[in-house]
């Protein structure tokens, strides 16, 4: 068997009931060993896509394959090399840590012991281990979310999915989350991900797709999408608006292009990066101002897609 | 190396990675041993399943019993009625359960494993029959605590646990649709009683059915639920003609109702994600 694509999905087709098309003709590969990012909003269509590229849901039309095996027609082989944690946080609260990955684990075919083993094994992996006793119930939002990912991983598939994994977590949760996630893919685990938050693409995925409405409209490296899509900008708060005035017009006379002002606010695009920064600090200095404020800030996904589609992200039902 | 490893794990699974009959009994085993740790660890089904059969038997065998005639005595002919409403009620927690795993992604993961297709609906009645026969012997104590007596011998007493267990498991898939069917556990608790109402109540399970008025007899003389609490009955403590039709009746329910509501709770499964 070639190593081509991990996975591969050609002309993905899906029409709910009701008229809605999920998905409208999405196609994409991704390498063995790489972390996948599918960037969009609400409704735009990655879950649908994770769903029938797990074998959950048929698409109506177009294929996929994952590690060479057929969505639609070897659904059993595809189950046994893939792992799903969701972002229902999908594990049983009436259960015990322990008893859920034991679950998972006779589930994929481990004897019980074997099974009882590998469950222990995760929680310590995951920091649950003194958790293991008790009902899922009695969790954190982010300890569910672990014990999640613990699950999708009792079988080590080659092959995970990890839905929005970290979306309505506290960032503390989210970053040890990301690290989790990053150490899997050092042990050569390939990883789709799909999630609403370009830091999270941006930190995790080696190359990514942005969905809206269930068409792919970008792709490529996290770092040429952000040359593509949108860049940092700066934001300079000078405290007066007749400052902030006098700023713009010094700015876009000596450094040549174009910088927004919001009342006091001057807004200048970095473009070669951090040495914007310090060009544009030069500038106000040459004309005696100094900034009661500055913030950096990266180019959100509203930015993105505001590039991209023209509109503002939008959430539309499931 | 990945791919390898890939071809590896379904050649272990055995040529297509279809799932044998073995497989599929494991994970049924396993689905089961699940849903029996839930029920003793959710205070509502534990409740259903213990305490609100004692009350019911408390409550019609000293509140409403005195002003009901029944022949052979109240206790005896309650306590056949009390085992079957108390089963069936416990099959309300079946769509509950099973409308709450949808609704919280349970079965998606399910659906991403290499398991049987079939052993999430099959785990569940098989967890229902073995919570069933916990019922059973719960009932049996209390009913014999309050002056319930087999006339029949042993043998007659487990033919009719033997029946009701029949005809519970029958209902459990029944249940399954609902729950399947419904968009959330509450719609799905809500959806289960007027089912459940009708059946158990206008039945004979607690009054003789020659007490209702016309139109009601006609309901409830023919009736699921009044077959197997006469079937029941005769078998336990005697005193019901042609017992041997009702169990005929209640088998021939039963095997309709699994041959018509099994295959539709698969398909509802198969078709709800």
């Amino acid at each position: 068997m070639t190593v081509a694509g991990a996975i591969e999905a050609e002309n993905l087709q899906k029409t709910f009931k009701g008229g809605v098309r999920a998905l409208d003709g999405v196609s994409f590969g991704v390498e063995a060993g790489t972390v996948f990012g599918m960037l969009g909003p609400n409704g735009a269509g990655k879950t649908t896509a994770v769903r029938i590229l797990t074998t959950i849901l048929p698409p109506d039309g177009g294929s996929a394959s994952i590690l060479g095996y057929d969505v639609r027609r070897q659904p059993a082989q595809v189950r046994r090399v893939i792992g799903l944690a969701g972002q229902y946080a999908a594990v049983d609260e009436n259960l015990s840590g322990l008893e859920n990955l034991r679950m998972i684990g006779q589930l994929t075919h481990l004897p019980r012991r074997a099974a009882t083993a590998r469950a222990r094994e995760l929680l310590a992996q995951f920091e649950l281990s003194d958790a293991a006793g008790r009902s899922v119930k009695t969790y954190s939002g982010g300890m569910r979310r672990r014990l999640d990912l613990a699950a999708a991983l009792v079988d080590r598939p080659p092959v995970l999915f990890l839905d929005e994994p970290t979306t309505g977590l506290d960032p503390f949760s989210r970053v040890s989350l990301w690290s989790v996630i990053a150490e899997l893919v050092r042990d050569g685990t390939t990883v789709l991900l799909t999630t609403q938050y370009l830091e999270e693409a941006d930190r995790l995925a080696d190359r990514l797709i942005v969905i809206d409405h269930g068409r792919v409209i970008a792709e490529g490296t996290s770092s040429e999408l952000k040359a593509q899509l949108g860049r940092s900008v700066l934001d300079l708060d000078l405290g007066a608006e007749e400052l902030a005035e006098k700023a713009h017009a010094a700015l876009v006379e000596q450094l040549g292009r174009g910088a927004t002002r919001r009342a006091s606010t001057v807004e200048v695009p970095l473009d070669e990066g951090p040495q914007g920064v310090v060009d544009a600090l030069r500038v106000l200095d040459s004309v005696g101002l100094t900034p009661a404020g500055l913030t950096v800030r990266e180019p959100s996904l509203d930015d993105v897609f505001l590039a991209l589609t023209g509109h503002v992200a939008e959430d539309s039902p499931q | 190396m990945t791919a390898v490893m890939a071809s590896d794990r379904t050649a272990l699974a055995g040529g297509r990675g279809r799932v044998t009959p073995v497989r599929a009994l494991v994970d049924t085993l396993v689905v089961a041993e699940r849903n029996l740790i839930s029920l003793v660890r959710i205070p509502e089904a534990l409740f259903f399943s213990s305490v609100q059969p004692i009350m019911f038997v408390l409550l019609f065998r000293y509140v409403f019993g005195g002003a009901i005639h029944a022949p052979g005595g109240y206790v005896n002919f309650l306590i056949p009625g009390i085992f079957v409403q108390t089963m069936a009620f416990g099959a309300v927690q079946t769509s509950i359960g099973l409308a709450e795993d949808l609704q919280k992604g349970l079965i998606e993961r399910f659906r991403s494993l290499p398991m049987a297709r079939s052993a999430v609906l099959a785990g569940r009645t098989v967890a229902d029959l073995v919570r069933n026969i916990g019922v059973a012997a719960i009932i049996s104590g209390v009913g014999f605590a309050v002056g319930f007596r087999v006339t029949t011998g042993a043998a007659g007493f487990f033919a009719g646990i033997a029946l009701m267990l029949l005809f519970a498991y029958a209902l459990s898939w029944g249940f399954a649709v609902i729950g399947l069917s419904a968009p959330n556990s509450e719609t799905a608790q809500v959806m289960s009683f007027p089912v459940l109402f009708p059946l158990t109540f206008a039945s004979s399970a607690f009054v003789p059915v020659a007490t209702m008025p016309g139109w009601l007899q006609a309901f409830a003389s023919y009736q699921p639920v009044s077959q197997v609490v006469d079937g029941v009955r005769g078998l336990m403590v005697g005193g019901v003609t042609d017992v041997a039709w009702h169990v005929e009746l209640t088998l021939a329910w039963s095997a309709g109702l699994l041959v018509v509501l099994a295959p539709l709770a698969v398909r509802r499964y198969r078709r709800r994600v």
